[in-house]
């Protein structure tokens, strides 16, 4: 009797579940099943055993038949209501399932720095035959919990990022491999140390190289927050999870400019999950996953041990492969697993030792560069033609030639020569000052009595010509109206005459020093050499991948306003004589929203400061985060680029970045936030999300002031602030003062 | 009794503060609230959200609009000064505030109490003595006199005693709070005789009767 009740207790969850995720298409069928099995259970003491056991045998075969018919009609918000179900299975139902053993770390339950990212150290098994072979890993996941408010939904804080990267460094110094999974509908945005955006930035910039294999998985996807634990060598997806750049009601929301307080029509969430481009199926065509880990209908739940082992074999045959693709001796092997996998078959009795030497670390770290130079490579338009793509291919492959050539071939024995007679010099001096000390002193004695001081010439150093031919007067500066400064209440600033503010006072409150929002063509005339600039790669450019109805539109009206191709400008320049590579991101292109192209732009600008030994400069304008209708495209941007910026900051260069205006979400959280040096113009915002989407996650009131760029430098986000009048001055300083030993000047 | 029953009847007659609105500089005005209107101050303890717009005022190019900082209703707006060039600091209306039960309570005890003022913007402490004393006893029970160091003025580690001067008596209200700056002239302390303790107590307690009803 007791089992007939737990089986009519476990249907009562699965006809919830049914009509949780599928309630509209099977309304009254669901209904009439449950009326049903409520009268069973309430007379199952009454009724004769076999009775009950045929009715609870029948109800399941319709509520099997109906997740079948579910199966086959599922939708993209289907798929969001599946993953973010109490009764999916969760990263603790998954350590307990598929790991034979764990210790959990960084906290326990409640008592947890932040109980929504758990770590744990893992035992995973394998049987081949006799003998089982152990393998240890570090797991690291979001922890979503059945129905635990003290989880936060697996939305991660700062500080639990922070415990993930920790954790992922111990890995390191153990040589074990990193499982990774994400439960998250995105990161919890605030900006207390460790910042949201800073510490998402300085995790993908340790996994960039992060010298143990990382195995990522995800159920539920959420946008930036997803990527801070999701660099990895190989992306599996479940199939029933989602990936996506923004929730589907963040992106109706945003689409349907819906206020605050309304409620979001879900014909419109609806539109938005379809056209976003979220499910396993989508994410793999993209190319932003590797392969789909399949799951029962309806999804696997926390009680669907068969998936537990299903995921058990991928997870083994997923780090095998990582780690055959390095390893020497391993032709057969990898060939084997190919073969089993392809006739269907799980788990090939392959035996594979986890532990990397040297070597293959080195080629791991490659193979994962490479992995995500390539991810999104085709989602952009090339608008040069073919004779220029050549000239420009050739023009490319000489730049390499002659930078080898000059740096590695000439300058290096200049170098090695130089170095040594520097420590020569400084050795002799001990000897030659013991010598000649006594003449010098002899020679001052003299001097003081006999020599007369002489006048001092004071040379006037020669003023920077900066007004050959014309001067930029920004069209701001056309209009004859006075404007009142924001902080007029506070500092008693009076109106500005408008031509006044942006001509000669540079758009700076002369009472207060607030910075005036100006257009980034000042900034491009103001802050490098007269005539130094050239512009490369320019003509690559943003498309429509997930061919988002109505994109098109706002894509073309983008470019005639404009006139540019992409939200990213790069391009060589010379500032008081030094010359460096920047890399420019302004709002006036879709809000300076960073897609496929842009993300192309800044790995090849990385690509050519590397080369030319350059420092690089990114100077953001203004940044809105990934452009939503990119869809992952534009996520999977923010590793890409944090990769190729990491290779640049290790050969030894100089990344500087200089935030103006508003700088907020992916850019930041990624390519931006993981510089050692970044600093912003006074005046401008800095921050992770919005103040919408912090009262609607947080569900607090935030401050004014809360992104100002003096808050981010009291939280230690940015290393300073400095005025638009002194930015030259202040870049001159930088690049002379900071940077690594591989710049051409030094 | 009747001096409470005399003044409650006073703030009875005339619950109201006139507050007059005028133009911060020059300029065109552009009235938009009309006579008897409702008007709300802001409900953003930073920002201006959920206040009322008065007026805009239009000088060279630059709209400014002036929103209400109290709550009230339109009384005497002068309409012919609408779509007009005024000067600075013109009276162009005046809301009428109904006085509610804490601001009538505020006034009364600045009325009957010696206020005690911070002489500079610094924060304020009580000295130990005093403290220790207030614990023990109560804030009724500690009577100063005059020559007294009743209060710390800490500015910037250079802590100065600040000595009370004025007639002996009792704390009845503390305005200040530790670890917070005040404002120079802002009230600190309210204190009274003790003989007038029980008659202001009375007030306070028969306000609130009468306003929070």
């Amino acid at each position: 009797m007791l089992e007939l009740e737990k089986k009519a207790q476990h249907l009562k969850q699965h006809l919830d579940y049914l009509a949780d995720i599928k309630g509209e298409t099977f309304g009254e069928h669901l209904v009439k099943l449950r009326d049903w099995l409520a009268d069973i259970v309430q007379k199952i003491y009454e009724l004769p055993k076999e009775k009950v056991d045929r009715a609870l045998n029948d109800i399941e075969a319709q509520i099997k038949f109906c997740e079948e018919e579910a199966e086959r009609h599922l939708e993209p918000l289907d798929y969001v209501r599946i993953t973010r179900h109490p009764y999916r299975m969760t990263l603790k139902d998954i350590l307990e399932n598929v790991y034979d053993d764990y210790t959990e770390l960084g906290g326990e339950e409640k008592c947890n720095i932040d109980p929504a990212i758990v770590v744990a150290r893992a035992t995973i098994s394998k049987r081949i035959g006799n003998r089982i072979y152990t393998h240890q890993v570090m797991v690291i996941g979001h922890e979503k919990g059945h129905g635990e408010e003290f989880r936060n939904g697996g939305s991660a804080k700062p500080w639990g990022n922070e415990k993930a990267l920790r954790f992922m460094k111990v890995a390191e110094t153990e040589g074990i491999p990193v499982h990774t999974y994400i439960f998250t509908p995105g990161a919890y945005p605030v900006e207390d140390f460790p910042g949201a955006a800073q510490q998402i930035a300085r995790n993908l910039y340790a996994m960039a190289q992060l010298k143990v294999p990382i195995i990522a998985v995800i159920s539920e996807g959420g946008s930036g927050g997803a990527e801070a634990i999701g660099l990895a060598d190989l992306r599996l997806m479940f199939s029933h999870g989602y990936y996506s750049v923004i929730s589907p009601e963040g992106a109706a929301a945003i689409e349907g400019k819906i206020k605050e307080d309304r409620a979001l029509p879900p014909k419109l969430v609806k539109f938005c999950a379809e056209q976003l481009k979220i499910t396993a199926s989508d994410n793999l065509k993209l190319g932003t996953i590797d392969r789909i880990i399949q799951e029962p209908p309806l999804g696997a739940r926390s009680d669907g041990l068969e998936f537990f082992n299903q995921l058990k074999q991928e997870m083994i045959k997923a780090t095998d492969e990582v780690i055959l693709k390095v390893r020497g001796l391993s032709v057969l092997r990898a060939y084997y697993i190919k073969k089993k996998a392809q006739g269907g078959e799980n788990s090939p009795a392959v035996y594979v030792r986890w532990e990397l030497d040297e070597k293959e670390v080195a080629k791991l770290l490659r193979g994962r560069a490479q992995k995500y130079q390539s991810m999104g490579e085709v989602f952009l338009a090339d608008r040069r033609g073919l004779l220029k793509k050549k000239i420009d291919e050739a023009s490319c492959k000489w730049l390499e030639l002659k930078s080898v050539l000059y740096f590695d071939v000439f300058k290096r024995p200049h170098r090695w020569v130089k170095r040594f007679m520097d420590d020569l010099r400084g050795e002799l001096l001990i000897i030659t000052n013991r010598i000649i000390q006594p003449f010098t002193n002899l020679k001052e004695m003299f001097e003081k009595k006999f020599k007369k001081p002489t006048q001092l010439t004071y040379e006037i150093p020669p003023i920077e010509d900066t007004y050959l031919g014309e001067i930029y007067v920004s069209p701001l500066a056309n209009e004859d109206r006075t404007i009142s400064c924001p902080n007029a209440l506070r500092y008693g600033c009076y109106d500005i005459w408008v031509p006044d503010l942006y001509g000669e006072l540079n758009g700076v409150c002369p009472n207060c020093g607030h910075h005036f929002p100006l257009e980034y063509q000042w900034y491009m005339n103001h802050l490098f050499d007269r005539h130094s600039i050239r512009k490369f790669n320019a003509e690559i450019a943003s498309i429509n991948p997930l061919e988002y109805q109505g994109f098109d539109e706002k894509l073309k009206q983008a470019v005639k306003k404009t006139k540019r191709h992409s939200a990213l400008i790069t391009f060589d320049a010379r500032v008081r004589g030094i010359s460096l590579v920047v890399v420019m991101l302004y709002s006036d292109f879709r809000n300076g929203t960073v897609g496929a192209a842009e993300g192309k732009k800044f790995v090849l600008a990385c690509k050519r400061a590397k080369l030319l030994r350059r420092p690089l400069l990114a100077y953001v304008h203004g940044t809105a985060g990934i452009r939503i209708h990119e869809g992952t495209i534009g996520v999977v941007q923010m590793p890409k680029c944090t990769v190729a910026v990491r290779e640049y900051i290790e050969a030894g260069g100089l990344y500087i970045v200089v935030y103006d205006n508003n700088s907020y979400a992916g850019p930041v959280a990624s390519f931006l936030g993981c510089a050692p040096y970044q600093f912003a113009i006074r005046s401008s915002r800095i921050g992770f999300a919005g103040p919408r989407v912090i009262r609607e996650t947080t569900g607090e009131d935030i401050p004014p002031d809360y992104h100002s760029a003096e808050n981010a430098l009291r939280r230690g986000h940015i290393q300073g602030i400095w005025d638009r009048r002194d930015f030259r001055k202040n870049l001159h300083m930088a690049l002379i003062t900071m940077g690594g030993k591989n710049l051409y000047y030094r | 009794m009747e001096k409470i029953t005399e003044i409650i009847k006073q703030y009875k007659a005339n619950p109201f503060k006139l507050h007059p609105v005028l133009a911060p500089h020059t300029g065109y005005v552009y009235l938009k609230v009309n006579l008897g209107q409702i008007v709300k101050k802001q409900i953003d303890p930073w920002q201006q959200k959920g206040a009322s717009l008065l007026y805009t005022i239009l000088r060279q190019g630059n709209f400014r609009s002036i929103y209400a900082t109290i709550d009230g209703e339109i009384t005497d707006i002068k309409k012919e000064l609408d779509g007009n060039f005024v000067e600075a600091n013109v009276y162009l209306m005046s809301i009428k505030h109904h006085l509610t039960e804490n601001e009538i309570i505020d006034r009364i005890l600045s009325e009957f109490l010696n206020i005690f003022r911070a002489p500079e913007a610094a924060k304020y402490y009580f000295t130990s003595e005093l403290a220790k004393k207030i614990e023990e006893k109560g804030l009724e029970k500690v009577i100063i006199q005059p020559g007294e160091e009743i209060l710390v003025m800490s500015r910037m580690k250079r802590d100065v005693h600040l000595v009370y001067e004025g007639e002996p008596g009792i704390i009845h209200t503390v305005y200040f709070q530790t670890n917070v700056t005040i404002p120079q002239g802002e009230p600190l302390l309210g204190i009274c005789p003790p003989e007038r303790l029980s008659f202001i107590n009375d007030l306070v307690q028969r306000i609130r009767l009468e306003w929070g009803v």
